[in-house]
């Protein structure tokens, strides 16, 4: 099994930038990115970038994330940044002490750019790029809706809505990854698993990158992971520290597809995984998995902006090392 | 005297009592943030150790009085030593490690600290705190401190691998601390617990966190829990069963639409209700603070009922914080002279 290292993005700021862009912005809920920066406030994400990019370079990492410094809400961004969605009040991220603005989606989700308009400016000093996404689901389940009536609609829209930046990626997008960590915290009922395949269907197909489903603080039901297997996307992650069991189960009952994405630091830990600690979590999911596994991504199972710098870098290094040494 | 009749001050003017006193936390004094600047200015030679320690002072005399001044039956300093709930205390205990801030919300951080090693009990936490406050003042002290389910959740583990593991270690230091301040001669010991309202499951985890922070307390010590911002239907009944005299709640932020999650006539402690909102710089007049009360006297008996504020108001401007004080000890006053009076019955219902 070939392993490449990477992450799935959402880096805390890097010092000094962190302390200049709270002076440019301020610290209340008003002064968050809306897709209207000033030209300093502009300057200072671009250095953000360029800093991201060098520093993965540097660990080694095989695929390089653009790092979402200007996600002021985390996976929430891509819809509070949107023309047709105001910003409500601040609501808890997940069961985190981390809080995001609720968007509240009031007009047609049309694509507007903003992605890929970072993706284009990292393009411009890699070719090998990873691309984070929320994921449909999640998106939804993020936002309160005035527009779409239900939230089967809302969720064809937030689709339709992805596909359109998908479509609009630099080609060194290589690899996009969706993030749904939605289908741990809130599971879908039964009745949405269909829903929720035509809409990763909808992305993968204006996706010429290859396409990752990565699930993590646990991992999907049986029938979604089943239904997650038959969609147009040609990977699926999973969470090897928060629920390593979990995962196990399931490639060893229904297997895995070729191409996997394996969180195996802890993106919400100060501890530093060993070499050994990662290569053997990787071990375990090999051996559990019914099916060959072609290629693996190696990745904390989370986002990093949880971290301290300092220890974010720390896990950089760390999958880079453990990723290596095996290749 | 062992039950709250004894935070009663001499010259209360009315019959009934309702205890009022703060949550902990109140707006610094600009003076001060300078002179932690000047402390952590490396080229400010001329700023030591001393002056530090002599401004911190000055200000929690300064607090202290304040507090008095709005007339509270129980107060503190304002916790004037402390920048952050988490950090002060992570910085006593051995076992703790900072390696720099981490995001809250936009560019809001804080200095999570990591748990590298076993957690022990170093030095004092909060007895120059309570025993400078209680020299300064008239009125009895309370202690606010952080409770040890916070503390855990709110670090990284990289020690012991189970937060309820951590979060019972570092109680037993909460109960260490509390005997020393107990022997200092407090009474008066507020527990906060935010991090319950994140994960309201873990109720159980912080029962048996307090189990051993009140074991071998004397009887005569008022115990609180301070909770804020949560879904207490998913830990009420069960806080019934905490070893606790008090529960300390905000609801004037949510307009109080969940009184009626305690308001079912088994509610075990005496309440201890929020009744101005610490979230807004619009002063709430005395009228509506009696109001705010009233909603209390749906839960619990006047004997039965504390009065503070939602929360700390230390993100408030200091003339805020302040003037939200006062009203809320003149609106308390008013009720107490209105049931001595017989003008509303208990259930706050006019006569």
């Amino acid at each position: 099994m070939e392993q490449f290292a990477t992450t799935v993005g959402l880096f805390p700021l890097p010092d000094g930038q962190r302390e200049r862009l709270a002076e440019l912005k301020g610290h209340q809920k008003s002064d968050l990115i809306d897709g209207d920066e000033k030209p300093a406030v502009r300057e200072a994400y671009s250095a953000t970038q360029g800093h991201y990019i060098d520093r993965q370079r540097e660990a080694g990492l095989n695929r390089i994330v653009e790092g979402q410094g200007r996600w002021d809400d985390l996976l929430a961004h891509p819809l509070c940044v949107h023309d047709n969605v105001r910003t409500g009040g601040i609501v808890r991220y997940y069961d985190n002490n981390n809080f995001y603005r609720e968007p509240i989606v009031t007009g047609e989700l049309t694509p507007n750019g903003d992605v890929p308009a970072e993706l284009a400016a990292a393009s411009e000093r890699c070719d090998d790029l990873h691309a984070v996404l929320p994921g449909p689901y999640s998106l939804a389940g993020l936002a309160s809706d005035e527009h779409y009536g239900s939230f089967a609609a809302l969720l064809d829209g937030v689709a339709g809505f992805l596909a359109g930046e998908v479509a609009a990626f630099p080609d060194a997008v290589e690899t996009l990854t969706l993030l749904e960590p939605g289908f741990t915290t809130d599971p879908p009922d039964a009745a949405t698993h269909d829903r929720i395949s035509k809409a990763i269907d909808t992305i993968a197909a204006a996706s010429d990158a290859e396409v990752i489903v990565h699930t993590y603080w646990g991992m999907a039901g049986e029938d979604l992971y089943r239904h997650l297997l038959d969609t147009g996307a040609d990977g699926l992650g999973y969470d090897l520290v928060a629920a390593p069991d979990a995962a196990g189960d399931l490639v060893a009952e229904y297997g895995a597809p070729p191409r996997v994405l394996l969180g195996v630091v802890d993106g919400q830990n100060t501890l530093i995984e060993g070499r050994e600690t990662i290569r053997e979590r990787v071990r375990r999911f090999e051996e559990r998995a019914a099916t060959d596994v072609k290629a693996a991504y190696l990745t904390p199972n989370t986002g990093l902006f949880h971290l301290p710098v300092s220890k974010f870098e720390a896990k950089l290094d760390a999958l880079a090392a453990a990723a290596g040494g095996a290749q | 005297m062992t039950g709250r009749e004894r935070f009663r001050p001499a010259d209360h003017s009315n019959d009934h009592f309702l205890l009022t006193t703060v949550v902990g936390s109140y707006p610094k004094p600009t003076w001060l943030n300078r002179a932690r600047d000047l402390r952590d200015d490396d080229d400010s030679s001329d700023f030591d150790a001393d002056a530090w320690d002599e401004a911190v002072r000055d200000a929690s005399r300064a607090i202290t009085h304040e507090h008095e001044h709005t007339g509270l039956d129980v107060v503190c300093d304002g916790e004037m030593r402390r920048e952050e709930m988490v950090e002060f205390f992570a910085e006593r205990i051995e076992g703790y490690e900072f390696n720099g801030p981490v995001k809250v919300w936009g560019h809001n951080y804080f200095d999570k600290p990591s748990v590298v090693s076993e957690v022990a009990y170093d030095e004092p936490w909060l007895l120059d705190e309570y025993e400078f406050s209680t020299d300064v003042a008239q009125r009895p002290v309370k202690v606010p401190i952080t409770g040890p389910y916070t503390l855990a959740s709110w670090s990284f583990d990289e020690e012991y691998g189970s937060e309820e593991t951590l979060a019972y270690e570092l109680a037993d230091l909460v109960n260490e601390e509390l005997s020393r301040l107990v022997a200092a001669g407090a009474r008066y010991i507020q527990i906060d617990e935010p991090a319950l309202a994140t994960t309201p499951d873990d109720h159980a985890i912080v029962g048996e966190c307090l189990e051993r922070i009140v074991a071998d307390l004397p009887d005569d010590v008022r115990v609180g829990l301070h909770v804020c911002y949560g879904d207490y239907s998913r830990i009420y009944p069960e806080i019934n069963d905490y070893p606790i005299d008090e529960f300390d709640v905000e609801l004037a932020n949510g307009d109080y639409e969940q009184i009626d999650v305690f308001a079912d006539g088994d509610f075990e402690p005496d309440l201890a209700l929020g009744v101005v909102d610490v979230h807004t710089t619009d002063v709430e007049s005395v009228e509506q603070i009696e109001a705010n009360i009233c909603e209390g006297l749906t839960v619990v008996p006047p004997e039965r009922l504390t009065i503070s504020p939602d929360c700390g108001v230390k993100l408030l401007p200091r003339n805020v914080a302040r003037e939200k004080i006062e009203n809320m000890v003149r609106a308390a006053r008013n009720v107490e002279a209105a049931l001595d009076a017989g003008e509303i019955d208990l259930d706050c219902r006019t006569v």
